[in-house]
């Protein structure tokens, strides 16, 4: 078991300098942040101080070695536009995105089992095929064109929900600003969530329906069926019990794409999370904010996934006796 | 219970939309987001536009380009190296500190430490304070400009600002990468004081209580909200979520014109578009007859109506209307059979390639634009190879000249013509850093002559005519390819009675000015 704990860690780590490296990479494309940070009539002298200063004129493999060295000690560099560590910064903007993606989530599971069940039971009915059409609906628009519409329809034609931002806030504890606690917090956080929300409900009713299909026709259910337990029983009890376990899976890796569609929501809501702040990074060439961010969630899924891997091997022995002597 | 929820967020934001009505509060959304409270930090519109929100200047433009004073009442000038200035008497800083003349010439001295302000300030040597309210501005040589320069100088408080602060650091260091006092203090004599600031998200501005101008507008609050995303600005506007805006993207414009709970204001702009010819890389570039077959090739009318859907003016110069150089005779040229006919005299009738790189997201439609150059010039036989990237990648490949012509807009920061000349056409040289922006290689000691001169001629009326003269002569030798003006715009709500007053061509808008029913 140890060894296998060691493993993992050493991929980690690997997969963690891999990321580095291609942030790093994609900060050589960007643009040159020493221009974003200085008006047009500065000299190139005085520019090329500045870079020098910076340490942007050293080598490619020099720049990455400090970052790693500075990461190690949890430093991932100053903000060139926040004039703050770039860590403080990702912190400031991670509660808006985090409520934006708990909000999601909560209202894809209340919205998804139900009608994902009721297509299942009901495949023939008007309900369900409205509900199966809509879905290829929703997920094939853009989540850019969703929310736009949504802006223009509730916002700017009907007025009754707010276009940008994320209203009031409460702080609920230091460095969490939170918009769960006012109504105009919660009026803010209606549009951006069904924006989001319109992108991951489609793929996880179909899901559900294709799982519980399955379901439905095995040994046990057609068992459970003949022995004269209650149909509600069978359904929501015996038979929902093993859908769920597909679900939950692909559940887990369907977050990294939430976190990457928040990019989009927020730069069109303004929501000011982690997504419009990266998106900004990468306009202003802010490299040093971009690069931070990558490495930031990157090193979220990597824990997340290692911790994962690791709670497997202790349940199931079989993980961990794959690569072992 | 989900239904129950729904309501309650609806009704929770009418209760939101409702609260808004009775304290005066601007909600105010603009593209920029000014990246530090440090007015000296950077150079740019956006931080120029914050200065004017919470500092005062020595003196201001006025909407017909005259001096409008400021913290300075009068001035004069003394011999040509000297301007007096009488400082505004009763000038409070939000700190409380008295407004006195140290505290201009403290500002003078700061600002020829800023990086991104000594070039402009090059000329200005150590002010020197006569007694609290009067102050000498000196230059070490004769300077045309002084007075420009002096709406540029927001004195700052130079109390609040010396020492050293909790992090031992001297507050009056300008950083522009990290933490520094001033990046997150400010002390200054402006009509609104910073109460929050949330980078990227949201500023809290209050009315400063004891603003020295009485006569100013009615303002309680400003709450600025940075929206980059022109969908997203525009689309708050309508919705009544903000009451002003800018810019306005102008494939909006009759959208929001048509709006009558909303005011589109429209001003012709100083920013001049052009086209830099560089001969040095490519040899037909470098004949006359060619550059100027290209100016006649280009329907720069067409690409105002059609392209900039006549929000902008066609430009046949540099200067805009109202400056200095501005010379009536120098039209714009347009005339097809004109430029080919030119192209046959320089013995390119068969015409040829070259290539060309422009900017996608810096000026209004500027990739559009792009491409329709490209069309015109294949209609005279020049085959262009256009590429467009993104700003932040531009500037780069723009100073190696990597192609032979090179898009560039210019607004000069001196609202004077000269300051074209000095970026734009003076034969480049690294080590002095004229003609910096000359990827073009145009180089002609007469233009150097003239330019330089009239720098130091303090007579405005002589100064004008040499501007002039070197205007004439970019415009005969086709120097450049001057396209247009861009137009600036906002939009306001109508409760902002007098939105269309406070804005200029500068693009700073004087909010301390503004009323509100």
């Amino acid at each position: 078991m140890f060894a296998f704990i060691i493993r993992r860690i050493t991929q980690a780590i690997f997969v963690m300098l891999v990321i580095s490296v291609i942030g790093f990479a994609i900060k050589q494309s960007v643009g040159d942040p020493v221009r974003e940070i200085t008006g047009i009539s500065v000299s190139v002298a005085e520019r090329d101080a500045l870079r020098d200063k910076l340490g942007l004129n050293d080598p490619f493999p020099v720049q990455w070695f400090r970052f790693v060295k500075g990461a190690l000690h949890g430093d991932l560099g100053n903000s060139f536009k926040y004039k703050r560590p770039a860590v403080q910064v990702i912190l400031s903007k991670a509660p808006a995105t985090l409520e934006l993606v708990l909000t999601t989530s909560i209202l894809v599971v209340l919205l998804s089992i139900p009608i994902g069940i009721y297509a299942a039971i009901h495949s023939k009915s008007w309900w369900a095929r409205l509900a199966m059409g809509g879905s290829i609906i929703g997920v094939s628009i853009p989540v850019f064109l969703t929310a736009i519409l949504l802006i223009y329809v509730f916002a700017v034609w009907l007025q009754w929900l707010p276009s940008f931002g994320r209203g009031e806030l409460v702080e609920i504890f230091p460095g969490w600003k939170s918009g769960f606690f006012t109504w105009s917090g919660l009026a803010h956080l209606f549009l951006p969530t069904i924006s989001l929300t319109s992108i991951m409900l489609p793929l996880f009713i179909r899901l559900i329906r294709a799982e519980m299909t399955e379901t439905l026709q095995t040994e046990y259910v057609k068992y459970a069926r003949a022995r004269g337990l209650k149909e509600n029983r069978i359904l929501y009890v015996h038979a929902f019990k093993n859908t769920l376990l597909p679900v939950i899976t692909v559940g887990g890796v369907q977050l990294g794409t939430l976190i990457a569609f928040t990019i989009l929501t927020e730069t069109v809501f303004q929501w000011g999370g982690m997504g419009s702040m990266f998106i900004k990074a990468v306009e202003d060439a802010d490299t040093s904010l971009m690069v931070a961010y990558l490495v930031f969630v990157g090193l979220i899924f990597v824990v997340v996934n290692t911790v994962v891997d690791v709670i497997y091997g202790y349940v199931n022995p079989m993980i961990r006796t794959g690569g072992g002597k | 219970m989900k239904k129950k929820f729904i309501s309650l967020c609806l009704a929770g934001a009418l209760v939101l939309t409702g609260s808004f009505v009775s304290a005066k509060t601007l909600r105010l959304a603009m593209d920029a987001d000014p990246v530090s409270l440090d007015p000296l930090v950077q150079l740019s519109g956006g931080m120029l536009q914050y200065s004017h929100i919470v500092f005062d200047p020595l003196v201001r433009w006025s909407s017909t380009m005259e001096f409008e004073p400021r913290l300075a009442t009068s001035w004069e000038r003394i011999d040509p190296l000297t301007l007096r200035m009488h400082l505004r008497k009763g000038v409070k800083f939000h700190s409380g500190n008295d407004f006195t003349a140290k505290d201009v010439a403290w500002t003078i001295d700061r600002l020829k430490k800023s990086q991104d302000f000594k070039g402009l300030f090059e000329s200005f040597t150590a002010a020197e304070i006569i007694d609290d309210y009067t102050v000498d501005i000196k230059t070490s040589v004769p300077y045309g400009l002084t007075m420009n320069m002096c709406t540029y100088i927001f004195p700052m408080d130079s109390k609040f600002y010396t020492g050293k602060d909790e992090k031992g650091q001297p507050k009056d260091a300008i950083i522009k990468t990290d933490y520094s006092f001033a990046n997150v203090n400010e002390s200054g004599t402006g009509p609104f004081q910073v109460i929050e600031r949330e980078q990227g998200q949201r500023w809290l501005l209050k009315a400063f209580p004891g603003y020295w101008d009485k006569n100013h507008g009615n303002i309680d609050e400003i709450v600025l909200t940075p929206i980059s995303e022109n969908a997203t600005r525009v689309a708050a506007l309508l919705a009544g979520d903000v009451d002003f805006i800018m810019p306005v993207p102008p494939q909006d414009f009759d959208r929001i014109d048509s709006d009558k709970k909303i005011d589109l204001i429209t001003m012709p702009g100083t920013r001049i578009i052009t086209l830099q010819l560089n001969g040095k890389r490519c040899p037909p570039l470098a004949n006359p007859k060619v550059r100027l077959a290209i100016d006649y090739a280009i329907n720069n009318p067409g690409i105002v109506q059609k392209i900039m859907k006549n929000r902008a003016t066609v430009a046949g110069q540099n200067s805009p209307k109202g400056y200095a150089g501005y010379n009536p005779a120098l039209t714009p040229r347009y005339d097809v059979n004109k430029a080919k006919e030119l192209m046959k005299e320089a013995g390119y009738e068969k015409g040829f390639t070259a290539t060309m790189i422009a900017p996608n997201n810096r000026y209004v439609n500027d990739e559009k634009i792009s491409q329709a150059i490209v069309a015109m010039l294949s209609k005279i036989g020049i085959k262009i190879n256009l590429k467009t990237m993104p700003k932040a990648q531009y500037w780069d490949e723009f100073d190696n000249q990597v192609a032979d012509i090179q898009l560039i807009g210019w607004h000069s920061d001196t609202e004077d013509s000269a300051n074209f000349f000095e970026y734009l056409y003076l034969c480049p040289d690294k080590e002095t850093g004229k003609g910096q922006y000359n990827s073009g290689n145009y180089c002609n000691p007469k233009v150097d002559e003239l330019t330089l001169a009239s720098n130091s001629e303090t007579d405005l009326t002589k100064r004008a005519k040499m501007l002039q003269e070197v205007e004439q002569i970019l415009y005969d030798d086709a120097a450049f390819t001057p396209l247009h003006w861009q137009m600036l715009s906002w939009a306001a709500s109508t409760k902002l009675s007098n939105a269309k007053d406070i804005v200029n061509v500068m693009n700073f808008p004087y909010f301390g000015d503004l009323n509100m029913e």
